[in-house]
């Protein structure tokens, strides 16, 4: 092999080597930080691993809404007209979190199937229901997500 | 009557992107002058056909024209008309109708800048992006028409969203359009170079300035965004890592990569068919981009509620540019020349060390921002990426490019020896690791992130400086152009690492109760809340918390966040009260009213150095602008012309023999 070629395998595996750790270590971080959709049924059937970090969506059940009076502390019912997984959150609500609307809410699930949220998101557009949100109230029948449809 | 007006000229802009896309194209093959010469006119007509219909969308905001159904949706009585204009972009329709008009300006600046180029290949860059033009065109007038029409129209009209009605938002679409479509012309310029068979160094250094124009614009516009979002969501973050940013970032990414190797290949010959390929990369990204944002397969802040079949056109159409694109290049490849070799210690390897860490980091992002949608389409869950993920690759990807970046510049061509490219960077070595620790101990910011952010960025700087001293030293004129734009992007690269690295790690953030009269003290900042009064606005009215801070006894700003709601459409919106400053930011976002006792759940954040990332970012598209505007790339123009004209008699006589 003359020293060019040479030099030009070395380059080559170089690279190979170098993207393929690149995306070993990109599939590794990614399962770690992936977070799954899951809504009320989901919970209700198979109930999320209480280890890890989920994102729960569905609508926000009327009445629900329950605010601690001196502290941000506040509970509310997440639905998708099938089943109700309960949720506590401390801090500042979105401005388009209200009774009725979709909603998606990142935390764990505690073991009596009680969701600890650590952020909070609604969408910025009024009409706009994110599409998990949308999915599951469509596979749970509850008809926000036919009429919209 | 405007209505008619922009459609039929959309339509007009169509057929003249038709006969663009084809007749000078065949001009160039047949050798046909007369052909060829059509194409700077046709992109001219183009544009006046595009602006005619702009401008008639514009009319019908201004005018209160609730017949067109775009109009209706976003626009309505109250709302002033500095923002009735910008809502012609506000939504989907209108933003296409203005990446068109963008496109059709790139179109005119490159017909009408570039006359000193080769006829014919003039002729095919103006055919390919006429070919653009026509994709984008039809699925503006199938897909999403502005000007459609419902009869009778309303009284009044709905809201434009209220997160939109900002001056931010005035300049953020148009500036991140123009990098986007700003590509194009790179694209263009690679394409017409393999159809012509004629990929060399001329070809890069015609597109270099377009380039690097285009790149400062998505520089420009992304950093807009991200300045937008941290004042107008009211969630103080500066990047979310969200899909519709990631869109916009791995086009720039690629676009890094691009103008980098678009360096060596003009300057040495070498990877020539590498250039070639990321000027369609960055293209075909920008146009992922658009299809990611616009059919609304992906869950987003940004959530624009969209329609799945333009998603699908804008696919295809992509899978269209994107694969004859490739095809040509498999055909024409070959044809290239490859460039001359070079040591492992020299410019080059620098450079492609560049170009490697850049698309790597271009595919990790893209990965992540696809990842969801596959697994969902695989049927595996639905799922989505954290921010830790992009974050922890990010800085893994980039630590090293921080580090080699100051080397490049001291480096030579072809081969070159490390001591004398270390020796002249030991003094900005010492200086930077000196002056971290200095730095991190008077800020009282001990952590890894901040230190090794400080000392990033100091290298950066300092590396940077030291290389356009000695430039400036050793040539008689100064440092030129390119050279200062480079230097000038390259410190702005430090000054963003620090802001970003500061306000990551050192950020104070807290959600609190305060009722009127209370305060909350932190950092030696006294946040106290006088009262929430009512205001009103001329589409809202608003709650509005007056609060005073105080540093000691001293009160230093009044600041008056506001929790506003908009008449039409009922929407609420968190205005922020913002302190900015050179090393840091107070920021205070309203929540909501707890009880009666008129006590609100109120946001506070001290963000230091948060001005340093968009400064930095600034100075990057800075960078860009000045390196294009070099009057290298218009002097070795006009020399060529001046070579052109010498020769031109010699092969102009047979032609004129063969026809007496």
């Amino acid at each position: 092999m003359t020293p060019a070629r040479k030099k030009r395998l070395l380059m080559v595996l170089v690279l190979v080597v170098g993207v393929g750790a690149a995306t070993a270590l990109a599939l590794v971080a990614l399962s770690d930080n992936m977070l799954h959709f899951v809504s009320p049924t989901d919970v209700h059937d198979s109930g999320a691993p209480a280890d890890r970090r989920i994102r729960l969506g569905g609508l926000v059940a009327a009445n629900s809404v329950d605010r601690d009076a001196e502290t941000l502390k506040v509970n509310f019912v997440v639905t998708d007209g099938r089943y109700d997984v309960p949720v506590s959150f401390q801090g500042i609500l979105p401005d388009l979190f209200r009774e009725g609307q979709g909603v998606i809410a990142h935390g764990q699930l505690d073991e009596s199937g009680h969701f600890h949220a650590d952020e909070v998101l609604a969408r910025h557009d009024e009409t706009y229901m994110p599409p998990e949100v949308m999915k599951s109230l469509e596979a749970a029948g509850h008809p926000a997500g036919a009429s919209d449809k | 009557m405007s209505a008619e007006f922009g459609q039929i000229s959309l339509i007009l802009a169509l057929l003249l992107a038709g006969v663009l896309a084809v007749v000078p194209l065949i001009g160039a093959q047949r050798g046909n002058q007369a052909l060829m010469r059509l194409a700077p006119s046709l992109a001219i007509g183009h544009f006046v056909f595009l602006a005619g219909a702009f401008a008639a969308l514009a009319v019908a905001f201004i005018q209160h024209d609730f017949t067109v159904t775009y109009v209706a949706l976003h626009s309505n009585l109250l709302l002033p008309w500095f923002y009735r204009l910008t809502a012609v972009w506000g939504s989907h329709e209108g933003s296409l109708l203005l990446w068109m008009l963008l496109f059709g300006g790139w179109m005119l600046a490159v017909a009408v800048f570039s006359r000193s180029l080769p006829r014919p290949f003039l002729a095919r860059v103006l055919s390919v992006m006429g070919i653009i033009s026509v994709g984008f065109l039809l699925f503006i007038l199938l897909t999403s028409n502005p000007f459609e029409r419902i009869v009778p129209g309303p009284i009044d009209g709905q809201d434009l969203n209220p997160l939109l009605q900002d001056p931010g938002m005035i300049f953020h679409p148009p500036l991140l359009y123009m990098g986007y479509v700003g590509f194009a012309v790179a694209f263009a310029f690679a394409i017409a170079g393999l159809i012509g068979g004629r990929i060399e160094r001329d070809w890069v250094r015609w597109a270099r300035p377009w380039t690097m124009a285009a790149w400062a614009s998505l520089t420009f516009g992304i950093a807009l965004g991200s300045w937008w979002a941290y004042y107008e969501l009211g969630w103080g973050g500066w990047w979310f890592w969200d899909p519709v940013e990631n869109a916009s970032f791995i086009p720039w990414l690629i676009g890094t990569a691009l103008i980098h190797s678009q360096a060596v290949t003009e300057k040495r010959g070498a990877f020539p068919a590498w250039t070639v390929l990321l000027s369609i990369a960055a293209f075909s990204m920008s146009l992922l981009g658009t299809f990611l944002v616009r059919s609304g397969v992906l869950t987003s802040v940004h959530a624009f509620a969209n329609d799945p079949e333009r998603g699908l056109f804008i696919l295809g159409f992509m899978v269209l540019v994107t694969g004859g694109a490739l095809l040509l290049y498999a055909l024409r490849a070959p044809r290239i020349m490859t460039g001359s070799g070079f040591d492992w210690i020299s410019r080059e390897s620098l450079l492609l060390l560049n170009n490697v860490f850049f698309t790597v980091s271009a595919a990790m992002v893209l990965l992540g921002t696809l990842y969801p949608l596959i697994i969902d389409f695989m049927g595996w869950g639905q799922i989505s990426v954290g921010p830790p993920y992009f974050g922890a690759m990010f800085i893994l990807l980039m630590t090293p490019v921080v580090v080699l970046l100051p080397l490049g510049p001291f480096t030579r061509w072809k081969r070159d020896q490390t001591v004398r490219v270390l020796a002249p960077l030991a003094l900005a070595a010492v200086f930077s690791i000196l002056s971290a620790l200095i730095i991190c101990a008077v800020l009282d910011a001990w952590s890894l992130r901040a230190f090794s952010g400080w000392l990033g960025g100091l290298w950066l700087i300092a590396g940077t400086l030291a290389y356009a001293v000695r430039t400036a030293r050793a040539s008689r004129r100064g440092l030129p152009r390119h050279q200062l734009g480079m230097a000038l992007a390259h410190a702005g690269v430090g000054i963003f690492i620090i802001g970003a690295a500061m306000v990551e790690a050192h950020t104070f953030e807290r959600d609190v109760r305060l009722a009127p009269g209370q305060a909350v003290e932190e950092s030696g900042y006294r946040f106290q809340l006088d009262e929430v009064a009512l205001v009103k606005g001329p589409n809202w009215r608003a709650e509005e918390g007056r609060f005073r801070i105080f540093r000691g006894e001293r009160e230093i700003a009044q600041m008056n966040p506001q929790k506003r709601h908009y008449y039409r459409g009922n929407q609420t919106m968190t205005e922020v009260a913002l302190r900015p400053g050179l090393f840091r930011d107070l920021y205070i976002a309203m929540g909501e009213q707890l009880d009666d006792s008129g006590a609100w759940s109120v946001r506070l954040h001290i963000k230091p150095f948060v001005r340093w990332i968009w400064g930095g970012a600034v100075l990057i598209g800075l960078g860009g602008l000045v390196s294009a505007s070099d009057r290298r790339y218009r002097q070795k123009r006009k020399s060529e012309q001046a070579a052109a004209s010498r020769t031109a008699p010699a092969s102009g006589q047979p032609t004129a023999q063969a026809h007496p």
